[in-house]
Parts: C-alpha cells; sequence; structure tokens
C-alpha cells in the first residue's frame, strides 16, 4: 500500500507539472504536438529512474559537500545514453526534440528527486519514486501536447479528427503553450479540490 | 554571418524565454518584483557570456580534436557548474557589494536552462568565438528584456481583480502567452 502511494503521487497529488511547477522549459517547448510529449516524457523517465537508481545505491559513498556534483555527473551519463540511444533508433523524435534531450541535465525534477528522496531512501522505494514522477511528467507532457494538437492541428497522435481548415494556429506556436498549460493548471486546481 | 541579424534575431525575433523556452524556471520563480529581475538577469548575463566562451574553447580545442564530441553534455554541464562555483568566491572576495546584489541569484544559475542551451546551441549553430560572444550577449539581454517586462506586468497583476482560481501561476502562465503573442510580431523582421 505504502509503495503504490509512492509510486501514485507523482499522477496527481504531486504532479511535477501541474502542482510542483518543476520542469517548465521542456513542459513548454516541447509540446507541440502529443507524441513529442510523450517522447520527452519518457526520456526524462528513463533518466530519473536511472539516476535515482545510482544515486540511492551510492549515498553512503559520497561526501555531503561535492554531493550535488557527483548527482550532476551521474544525470548526465544517463542523459548522454539517452541522447545516444535516440539518435540511433528514433531520429526523427531526436530531430524534433532537438536542444531539450541535452537539456534533461538541467530538468530541476531530475536533481530535485536525486536530492530530496533518492539520496535518502533505499534503492527500491527510489526505482519507484523515479517511475511514479516520470510517468506523471509524460502523464502532463501528453496531456499538454495532445490539447495543443488538437487545437492547433486539428489532429492526435497524427490521427487526423477534423478538418485543418478550422484550426487555431496560435496553439502549436509558442504563445499557446503558455495558455493552455496556464487554463489546466487551473482546470487541475479545481479538480482537486472538488 | 551577419552580428547585426545574431542580435536582433536573439532578442527579439527568436528570444530565448518566449520564443524558445529556454530559463522558464527564473522567469516565473524571481518575476515577481522589477527588482529581483533586475538582479538576476545581470548575474545571468555574467554567467552566460563566461560560459559560452568556455565552452567553446572547450569544444573547438578539447573535445573536436579528441573526437569526444559524445562527452559535450557532461563537460559542459561540469564547467558551467565549476563556473557558477568560481564566480560566487571571486566576487564574494573581490567585490561584496556585487555579491551581495548577485549573490542569492548565483546558486540558481547552474540549474538554468538558457545558460547550457546557450553554450550548445553557439556549438551547434558553428559561430566563430565572437559571433558566439555577440550571440551569448544579446541572448542574455533577450533574457533581461523579458524578464523585465514580464516583472512589470505581474506588478500590475497584484492590484487587478483575478478570478479565484486563476490567481498565482494560472494567471502568470497565461500573461507570459499574451507577451509572447507580442513578440511574435517581431517575426520575419530579420
Amino acid at each position: 500500500m505504502n509503495q503504490w502511494k509512492n509510486f501514485s503521487k507523482g499522477f496527481i497529488k504531486e504532479n511535477p507539472v501541474f502542482i510542483l511547477l518543476l520542469g517548465m522549459c521542456p513542459t513548454l517547448g516541447v509540446t507541440t504536438s502529443a507524441i513529442n510529449g510523450l517522447g520527452m516524457g519518457l526520456a526524462t523517465t528513463f533518466v530519473l529512474v536511472m539516476s535515482n537508481l545510482v544515486v540511492s545505491l551510492i549515498k553512503n559513498l559520497i561526501p555531503d559537500k561535492v554531493r550535488i556534483p557527483s548527482f550532476i555527473v551521474i544525470i548526465a551519463t544517463f542523459v548522454t545514453i539517452v541522447q545516444m540511444v535516440m539518435q540511433a533508433y528514433v531520429p526523427a523524435l531526436y530531430k524534433s526534440l532537438g536542444l531539450f534531450i541535452p537539456l534533461i541535465v538541467v530538468n530541476c525534477i531530475v536533481l530535485g528527486r536525486a536530492e530530496a528522496f533518492a539520496s535518502k531512501n533505499t534503492t527500491g522505494s527510489s526505482m519507484i519514486d523515479g517511475l511514479g514522477m516520470g510517468l506523471g511528467f509524460s502523464f502532463a507532457l501528453t496531456l499538454l501536447g495532445s490539447v495543443r494538437e488538437i487545437l492547433g492541428s486539428g489532429k492526435i497522435f497524427n490521427i487526423p479528427i477534423y478538418p485543418e481548415d478550422y484550426v487555431t494556429l496560435l496553439f502549436v506556436l509558442p504563445p499557446g503553450a503558455f495558455i493552455v498549460l496556464g487554463y489546466l493548471i487551473y482546470i487541475i486546481n479545481k479538480v482537486k479540490k472538488a | 554571418m551577419n552580428y547585426f541579424v545574431i542580435i536582433i534575431s536573439a532578442i527579439l525575433v527568436n528570444n530565448i524565454v518566449l520564443m524558445q523556452f529556454l530559463g522558464i524556471c527564473p522567469f516565473l520563480g524571481v518575476s515577481k518584483k522589477v527588482s529581483t529581475a533586475v538582479g538576476m538577469m545581470g548575474a545571468v548575463a555574467f554567467v552566460m557570456v563566461l560560459a559560452t566562451l568556455v565552452t567553446y574553447l572547450i569544444q573547438v580545442y578539447i573535445l573536436n580534436p579528441l573526437h569526444l564530441d559524445f562527452l559535450q553534455t557532461i563537460s559542459f554541464i561540469l564547467v558551467i557548474a565549476f563556473l557558477v562555483q568560481l564566480v560566487e568566491i571571486i566576487l564574494k572576495k573581490a567585490s561584496p557589494p556585487l555579491y551581495q546584489a548577485l549573490g542569492i541569484y548565483l546558486p540558481l544559475i547552474t540549474t538554468n536552462c538558457a545558460i547550457l542551451g546557450v553554450a550548445i546551441l553557439t556549438v551547434q549553430k558553428d559561430f566563430n568565438l565572437l559571433e558566439g560572444i555577440v550571440f551569448a550577449v544579446s541572448n542574455a539581454i533577450g533574457f533581461g528584456l523579458a524578464l523585465i517586462l514580464f516583472a512589470g506586468m505581474r506588478e500590475h497583476l497584484d492590484l487587478v481583480n483575478v478570478p479565484k482560481g486563476l490567481r498565482g501561476t494560472p494567471i502568470a502562465l497565461i500573461t507570459a502567452g499574451i507577451l509572447a503573442m507580442a513578440f511574435m510580431g517581431f517575426s520575419g523582421l530579420v
């Protein structure tokens, strides 16, 4: 039960995007379509789980003073792995996410979970925490990407749902990202209170 | 590459915050007052230019000749973290007033994606050293411009009667969206 709570808190209750407001740059930057949002979310999830795993394994070996730089090196290692794997197997997605893949290094969620959770907890629960947070992040990005894709290009996951003549292009352009996220946070807050 | 094009494009057309979504955390976090926004802008500009200079030299003289391109992400982030620490220590000794003004913002800068983003973009766009520095300076100005404009708008927002659920972050994001819309008017300028 406890582990389930640990896993599920990332979705709504402590959702990194909607509630904690972490990792806003990729959230706004890559969500022009649902598939981009999902891809970015899963890449971040991998980095989160693996860095939580390694941090929780070696937490007793790292001196307190060089804690943060060591975490950053661990995270950067996994980001480099993701970068190379994506470049090799999903080049189209790699290209459309562009700069935001190396920037997973400076995503506050990853460093935040390493510092706040993995450096204090056991390996098992750290990985579950990373997985829950990562999937919560993916959920938020996919939701934002879907809304923007439906409103801005009349499609979802590249499947057309209504004619392109009726789309509001603004929503796939930068201003649309801010506006849709603003209203989504508003709706989530309403739902959480109800 | 024309320097004028680099400057106008980085400040207005491809504004780093509003069009490229880099450095959103400080953009939302420290934009409640114009005075803190100015402080943050100073710290970011300082580290951004220095980091771009150093990472460029590392890329050209160490990573490229040794074919270690895959170490780019790790080495750049380490250099930035190191530089931020160094700047903090030097400022503390050399110029206490400046340290007082920038101090609290400096640790935040390591995880500011605008810094790493500009460093990587400079390498990706094949700029030479001078172009890279001009690019970094213009991006720092663009960051400051967006931050200060937004802080000014948020100071006004405090005085307005916003619908209850939208208070705080949601209305700030929608305001940023409208600001981004205004910046879209610059597209096609270069």
